[in-house]
């Protein structure tokens, strides 16, 4: 069997062998017997996708090109690890309590669930990430090359159909563990598994050749030594700006690439799994990094010239006939790049699908965002054609790039690139002043610089435009220049790019977000982010049990009512085939309790309920944002009722109001006709008796006949005057007087109603005290109707006064333009029980001597108040007084 | 005969018209216009027929009835009550007091003068 197909086939069968690795770990993990899955080892392990073909290969490469700077790229993460595990376990904590599914999630959730800002940052990874997972084509292309050349004495001429294949096999692997299921905390454990089991095979493929390099070839420990002090590598200097560079590069990219947040944060079940990670994985890049000087200087050494270096650990054992160990090695590097490309084409497709896709297509339907089974599928079938689509682009940017660039190189480009990330997610979780918009243009301008001069420059030397771009800037600018922004030249490229896209972006994030100011949820989501540690406890293990559903139950006897909450619990617990009455509380379980629940309390409530019990999660101000959403609904509503029931209220009242002044009203109804009957009756009475006297009575002497006719004038005169008065105030009172507004001096009035009031007098003759320089007043108003009641007033005057001799004051006073009068007799004056009684109908006070209807004064009253005065009654001690003051001119209203 | 009539009325008219009609009948007719003092001139004249009219001034007629009627049974003393309101509700409250009998002004002096010959004749 030729070389080459051996390879192929161990190669699928190690490829079956890590399918059937997440297999069962996977099963496992559905059956709850997942405890092992879970170990911090594994976790550690699983960082190891840090370490890709690029390390495998290029560090080896690195070396034999640069000397010891390949080790920054190892330095970085370990100082993270060491130094700011604080820093990693905040962005853990954060992770598990807001639930957070992808690096573009946690930056958008910060800022107030920034679509925008979401979609930015996984284009920008998308683009990051591109570059690497071409760069895993190209490594694991051309290893199988270096067996082709092996073999055939010559380069394959189907690396791009190998590439391809890669690729496919590569995306299936992934949709198959990747998209199992949907798990709200985006947790893949046969994944984890698979690629941990792979991190122990680069690890020990790597040690191996080192060894057998150290060992075998160069003949033991001191002996290496010797050569690599006498080769080249030894004596290359160390650049410390580039070194610090990459060494911040390196660092920026362990936190920041999508595939390390998806290990580090994501994957992650225990924070404490963070205190072993923090020495195991340095120990780890440590082995890693431990034979790569070795086998670059024996390489260098006894590998012809111009061999690739970047293949010497594959070449190596290869040249020395060690086709085992060759075979070995290349699954290490296999492994190191199918690893990669796996969790990358996971991290990348939940953000493609979750900020993308999912937003397009919900809107696009116009259904709401309810999670039924529908959108289950489109999410599944969203990130199976994600996951493709992120690894055809790869294999799109392995074409492009024709494999022309050394392997160091595309890993740096994208290392640059996701880097962009880091002031906006440092800023974010440590400064709550940080804003949506501060972190939209600080991304904006750290991604155009980095896009201009690192990432085009990249595509290719190949294209005269971004030639003439490198050489002569953007529009012939000099200062635009790829690698000499602003005039800056001689710099390493990549540092060249990372100073200036960090330095103006984190400028640029810092000022506008000192200059805008963040909406209400961004504050919160600020709050929570930055003092995450205040606002949640310790992280909590699955407590699990019967404990839980004891919890639950006394939760949802609450809400549901303790029978139908018994009742459900004691259904379910049937259905599991549990003994007790309480189920166990797996997800189908909570699943339902939930739907049950948010039929009293809302969805969101319900599972911010449910959440908070089980699983230890926390509820994250997005649930309390939906859970005050509800609450002011269900507000809304309840106001709403409040108000209807206000508004009957009111309009009961107003009925009984109505009803009671109907009543009022129908009693004075009854209550006048009463007394106009009464006052009708009264002299009709006399008249009647009269006539018929006159009639009956033959022997009556002519002086009787004379008084009693005279008795039935007075009396029909009198009846005419009373129609007359209550025509008269019903006019008034209807407010249907027609006002006749004539001039006219105050003293002719007074003189007139005088001589009339004291000629239909019969009693004695009234005394009227007057001043008439004060009544030089010059009225404008009813003359006749104001007549009226002077005569009705001194008219009374003369029938009640009972004065001797009886005298009435009228006394006349100006102010602005008002004119008061006062009428004032020497009487007794009215009694107080009687004097709010003066002015109503048929108001006659006790003791009256004389007739009349008692309608003058309100008739009086009415007239005054129609020419925009009143008229009341004075208490005083020396007899009647009666005061109005009146507009001196009439105002028609 | 000698039979005594005391009319208790306050308007000066009514008290002319009935004090003719019922001299002519052959009544001596003491008149009050003041209802407070009404029941104290029942128990000084001691007439034999009271005529009382229900709206008084110090005294509403119902009011002096039943007070009256404390004293005087209806045999003892007859009592015909005029009113000037005439409505039903009137007449119950004038029968509920102990009134003889109930008329409504204007009335006719054939009227009045049958109601007193009856009264007086009991």
């Amino acid at each position: 069997m030729s070389q080459l197909n051996l390879v192929i086939i161990v190669c699928l069968g190690y490829v079956l062998s890590l399918f059937l690795v997440a297999f069962f770990a996977e099963r496992a993990a559905a059956q709850g017997r997942a405890g092992w899955l879970r170990s911090p080892i594994v976790y550690t392990l699983s960082l190891s996708i840090y370490c890709t073909a690029w390390t495998f290969y290029g560090a080896v490469g690195n070396a034999a090109r640069s000397g010891l700077e390949y080790l920054t790229i190892y330095i970085g993460p370990t100082i993270v690890m060491f130094g700011w595990w604080w820093l990693l376990r905040k962005l853990v904590r954060i992770g598990r309590t807001q639930r957070i599914t992808s690096l573009a999630d946690l930056v958008s959730a910060r800022f107030g669930k920034s679509n925008a800002l979401a979609i930015g940052l996984t284009i920008l990874a998308v683009i990051g990430t591109t570059p690497y997972i071409a760069l895993q084509l190209q490594s694991v292309t051309q290893s199988f090359e270096v067996f082709a050349v092996a073999e055939f004495g010559q380069r394959g001429e189907n690396s791009a159909q190998t590439g391809f294949w890669v690729a496919l096999g590569l995306g299936l692997f992934t949709v198959l563990f990747g998209t199992r299921n949907l798990d709200v905390n985006e947790r893949h454990h046969g994944v984890v598994m698979a690629i941990a089991v792979e991190a122990v095979v680069k690890l020990t493929a790597l040690l191996a050749v080192g060894i057998f390099v150290v060992w075998g070839l160069a003949g033991g420990l001191t002996e290496t030594l010797a050569r690599i002090d006498a080769s080249e590598l030894g004596r290359w200097d160390v650049r410390p700006g580039r070194w610090a560079g990459l060494t911040l590069l390196a660092a920026a990219a362990f936190m920041c690439l999508p595939r390390m947040f998806q290990v580090l944060v994501v994957e992650n079940e225990d924070e404490g799994h963070l205190r072993t990670a923090s020495w195991a994985f340095p120990l780890y890049l440590m082995l890693m990094s431990l034979f790569v000087v070795p086998i670059a200087v024996l390489g260098l050494e006894s590998m012809p010239a111009g061999s690739n270096p970047d293949m010497f650990v594959l070449s190596v054992p290869l040249s020395q006939g060690q086709n085992g160990l060759a075979i070995f090695s290349f699954l290490g590097g296999f492994s190191s790049a199918t690893s990669m490309v796996i969790v990358a084409a996971i991290a990348l497709s939940t953000m493609v699908s979750n900020h993308i896709v999912m937003p397009i297509w919900l809107h696009s339907t116009g259904s709401g965002a309810s999670f039924s089974g529908d959108v289950r599928d489109v999410v599944i079938l969203a990130r199976r054609l994600s996951i493709l689509g992120v690894l055809f682009l790869g294999y799109l940017y392995f074409r492009v790039s024709g494999g022309g660039t050394a392997l160091t190189t595309i890993g740096l480009v994208s290392f640059a690139g996701i880097t962009q990330v880091l002031p906006i997610l440092i800023g974010g979780i440590f400064w709550r002043g940080a804003t949506r918009i501060g972190a939209l243009s600080g991304l904006a301008v750290g991604s155009a610089i980095w896009l201009y001069t690192s990432f085009l420059p990249s595509i290719g030397s190949g294209f005269a435009f971004f030639e003439a771009l490198q050489s002569d800037g953007l529009w012939g600018m000099s200062w635009l220049r790829t690698d000499a922004l602003f005039g800056i030249e001689g710099m390493d490229p990549i540092l060249h790019t990372l100073l200036w896209s960090l330095s103006l972006s984190t400028i640029t994030f810092l000022i506008v977000s000192l200059i805008t100011f963040p909406s209400p949820l961004e504050r919160l989501q600020g709050a929570q982010f930055v003092n995450i540690f205040q606002h949640t406890a310790g992280p909590r293990g699955w407590s699990g049990g019967t404990a839980q559903s004891e919890d639950l139950m006394v939760m949802a006897q609450r809400i549901l009512g303790a029978n139908e909450a018994v009742a459900l619990f004691e259904r379910e617990a049937r259905m599991q085939g549990a003994t007790g009455s309480l189920p166990e509380t797996n997800p189908e379980f909570l699943e339902r309790l939930e739907r049950e629940l948010s039929g009293s309390v809302g969805a969101a409530t319900a599972h911010a309920m449910v959440g908070q019990i089980v699983g230890g999660m926390q509820v994250s101000v997005h649930d309390l944002m939906a859970v005050a959403d509800e609450t002011a609904q269900m507000m809304e509503y309840s106001s709403k009722l409040e108000a209807q029931s206000d508004e009957l209220t009111r309009t009961a009242r107003k009925l009984r109001e109505a009803n009671t002044k109907l009543t009022r009203l129908s009693v004075q109804k009854d209550a006048f006709l009463s007394q106009i009957s009464h006052e009708l009756r009264t002299p009709m009475t006399s008249v009647r008796a009269f006539s018929e006297i006159l009639r009956d009575t033959s022997e009556l002497s002519q002086e009787d006949h004379t008084r009693y006719a005279s008795i039935i004038h007075d009396e029909a005169i009198r009846l005419t005057r009373l129609l007359d008065d209550l025509l008269d105030l019903s006019v008034l009172e209807n407010g249907q007087v027609t006002l006749n507004r004539c001039d006219g001096w105050l003293y002719e009035l007074l003189d007139r109603a005088a001589a009339t009031a004291q000629g239909a007098g019969s009693a004695q003759d009234l005394d009227i005290r007057r001043t008439k320089s004060d009544e030089e007043v010059w009225l404008s108003t009813d003359l006749d109707r104001l007549t009226q009641v002077f005569i009705n007033l001194i008219g009374n005057a003369h029938k009640y006064c009972d004065g001797d001799p009886p005298k009435m004051w009228i006394r006349v006073s100006q102010d602005a333009d008002q004119v008061i009068l006062e009428f004032a007799d020497n009487g007794s004056g009215i009694a107080p029980e009687s004097r709010e009684l003066v002015f109503e109908k048929f108001a006659r006070v006790a003791d009256q001597k004389a007739g009349g209807a008692g309608l003058g004064l309100a008739i009086c009253r009415q007239i005054v108040r129609s020419l925009g005065g009143e008229i009341r009654y004075v208490s005083s001690d020396t007899g009647a007084v009666f005061q109005m003051n009146l507009p001196v001119t009439l105002r028609f209203s | 005969m000698g039979k005594t009539v005391l009319l208790i009325e306050d308007e000066p008219n009514i008290i002319e018209a009935i004090r003719f009609l019922l001299k002519r009948e052959g009544w001596k007719v003491f008149t009050t216009s003041d209802g407070s003092i009404a029941v104290q001139e029942v128990r000084q004249r001691q007439p034999n027929l009271v005529i009382l009219d229900v709206m008084l001034p110090g005294k509403s007629g119902y009011d002096i009835l039943r007070e009256l009627r404390q004293e005087f049974s209806a045999d003892v003393l007859p009592v015909l009550m005029l009113t000037a309101r005439g409505q039903s509700k009137d007449r119950d409250i004038a029968t509920q007091a102990g009134v003889s009998r109930f008329m409504t002004k204007p009335f006719s002096n054939s009227e009045m003068i049958e109601a007193v010959r009856a009264l007086s004749e009991k």
